[in-house]
């Protein structure tokens, strides 16, 4: 077992149970660059998806090339372009080392923020689209004869319904946006997997240092799933408009069996 | 019969889907208090028609006017142009539409179905809104589901709440969609008791229902549509005892 014995477990102890300020520096950048990046995507994503209904054609042009355009390329492709291209092709450097007025942030990091935001924007149009999509056209035309304005309407009745729909695959999405963040290492953002390649480069342990970050995300990705599924529970619930204690769940889960049970004796 | 006594004025109004002609010229005046049936078979236009009332449903021709004003359209030198998004809505305010499957609003309670439109609408201040929503639900004998949401409600409690959130608006005319026609048969009658109350007190109303029991108890008239157009009206007494259309005879036979 030679193999085993190459691990230096006191490295990967000290990853997993020990890990120093530089690490929960990173640890932090890695969650506040997916919340703010899967934030503006959501935002995007609406602003793109209402512009696709838009009764004016070159709004809804726009939207349609914009999907075209940022699913249909690697991320990593537009992050790169955004981070170098853009300073290039506009002559500004839009991405300056550090942005004073951000309170010192990273001019990298908030490239980063701004490429995957994008991008994100694109897959979350397809999402609430079909979120809005699914709600029954009966609705729209209820609130319309009750003389709501289509923007009243989309308010106040169809994304509110559609949101519910929307909650699960938007889940799974920053369960994604997390892990696409390490994409970022790329262009020197020090978050939890550019924080790992830094150990390797200092102490050429590739196991201890990979399989480590790679535990780190699976933590931030089961965490993630917990709060989801509360999220999730809590949404049903209020549509019910009643709430099921665990006993009364399990019950209903449990009576077909019964009634299954009762039919065959 | 003075004009201001004329809510739906309805003239020569054609309606095509692609190339099917829905709406052959249909013409209908229903006067204020009044109650009209509207029977027919499948397909003969009568929901397109009441759809276009409160301009669900753009015309290809003819004019809509309720209380006066015309529906959907604005008049410039003779010719006719789509109104404003904004003027039309203002207009279904005093329309009152209920649907076959009822669209209430699943995420929002029933006293919260009731207020939606009166708040955000019309911006009636919440506490008055809440008061009325509560004696409206009292009228159609729902007031203590008032916190319920419509996935706990059963069908004609559903409708209920429906004709109670339109009532809210107090519209000068109600239409009913096939109202009961979703509906299971045991709850149909608590809807009709409903609607003809509202009819007794009062309310203009146009009903497309294939209910005949409801058209003898609270109608006026009743219209007969077929193939895009009325073929025959008159009192119920008049379908019950001597339809003169042959196509009506036939119709009733079929329903009653």
């Amino acid at each position: 077992m030679t193999l085993v014995a190459a691990v230096d477990w006191h490295i990967l102890w000290q990853r997993i149970f020990h890990p120093d300020h530089v690490f929960f520096d990173a640890l932090w950048k890695t969650i506040y660059i997916s919340v703010a990046a899967q934030f503006f995507g959501v935002l995007l994503g609406l602003m793109a998806a209402l512009m696709r209904m838009s009764k004016f054609w070159p709004a809804r042009l726009l939207s349609g090339l914009y999907v075209l355009l940022f699913r249909g390329t690697p991320v990593i492709v537009q992050i790169f372009f955004v981070y170098f291209g853009a300073n290039l092709l506009f002559g500004v450097d839009l991405f300056p080392r550090t942005v004073g007025w951000l309170g010192g942030l990273n001019g990298a990091v908030f490239a980063g923020i701004v490429a995957l935001a994008v991008n994100e924007g694109a897959y979350m149009r397809e999402i609430i689209r079909a979120g809005i999509d699914a709600i029954d056209k009966g609705q729209l035309e209820a609130a319309r004869s009750l003389g709501m304005t289509q923007r009243l309407a989309m308010r106040r009745v169809v994304l509110p319904q559609a949101a519910r729909v929307i909650v699960p695959p938007l889940g799974n999405e920053f369960n994604n946006m997390m892990k696409t963040t390490s994409l970022l290492f790329f262009i020197g953002v020090s978050e939890i997997f550019g924080n790992a390649d830094v150990n390797y480069a200092n102490n050429f342990k590739p196991v201890e240092e990979f399989a480590s970050v790679a535990l780190w995300y699976l933590v931030l990705t089961t965490v993630w799933s917990v709060i989801q599924a509360q999220i999730e529970r809590k949404l049903s619930v209020s549509e019910r408009g009643e709430e099921l204690s665990f006993r009364e769940r399990l019950a209903q889960a449990w009576s077909p069996v019964q009634a299954w049970g009762r039919g065959a004796l | 019969m003075s004009a201001t006594d004329v809510v739906l004025r309805a003239a020569d109004v054609q309606k095509h889907f692609g190339r099917l002609h829905v709406l052959k010229g249909v013409s209908l005046d229903v006067r204020r208090r009044e109650t009209v049936c509207i029977i027919g078979p499948s397909g003969s236009g009568k929901t397109t028609f009441i759809r276009c009332i409160n301009h669900l449903e753009k015309l290809d021709g003819g004019r809509i006017e309720v209380n006066g004003s015309l529906i959907g359209y604005r008049e410039r030198k003779g010719r006719l142009a789509e109104d404003s998004e904004r003027s039309i809505a203002r207009q279904r305010t005093q329309i009152g539409m209920v649907f076959q499957r009822f669209n209430l609003f699943p995420h929002r309670t029933a006293l919260e179905n009731v207020i939606e439109a009166p708040v955000h609408v019309l911006g009636v201040p919440k506490e008055q809104a809440v008061a009325e929503a509560e004696a409206l639900l009292a009228r159609v004998g729902l007031a203590e589901k008032r916190d319920v949401y419509p996935g706990k409600l059963s069908g004609g409690q559903q409708q209920r709440v429906a004709i109670a959130r339109a009532l809210a608006m107090k519209p000068a005319l109600m239409l009913f969609d096939e109202p009961t026609s979703a509906l299971d048969p045991e709850v149909i009658g608590e809807v009709l008791l409903v609607m003809a109350e509202l009819a007794h007190e009062g309310m203009t109303m146009i009903v497309v229902s294939h209910e005949m029991g409801f058209a003898r108890e609270a109608a006026d008239r009743v219209v007969m549509m077929d193939d895009g157009r009325i073929i025959e009206e008159g009192t119920p007494e008049h379908f019950f005892e001597s339809p003169e259309h042959e196509r009506t005879k036939q119709f009733l036979s079929k329903i009653l």
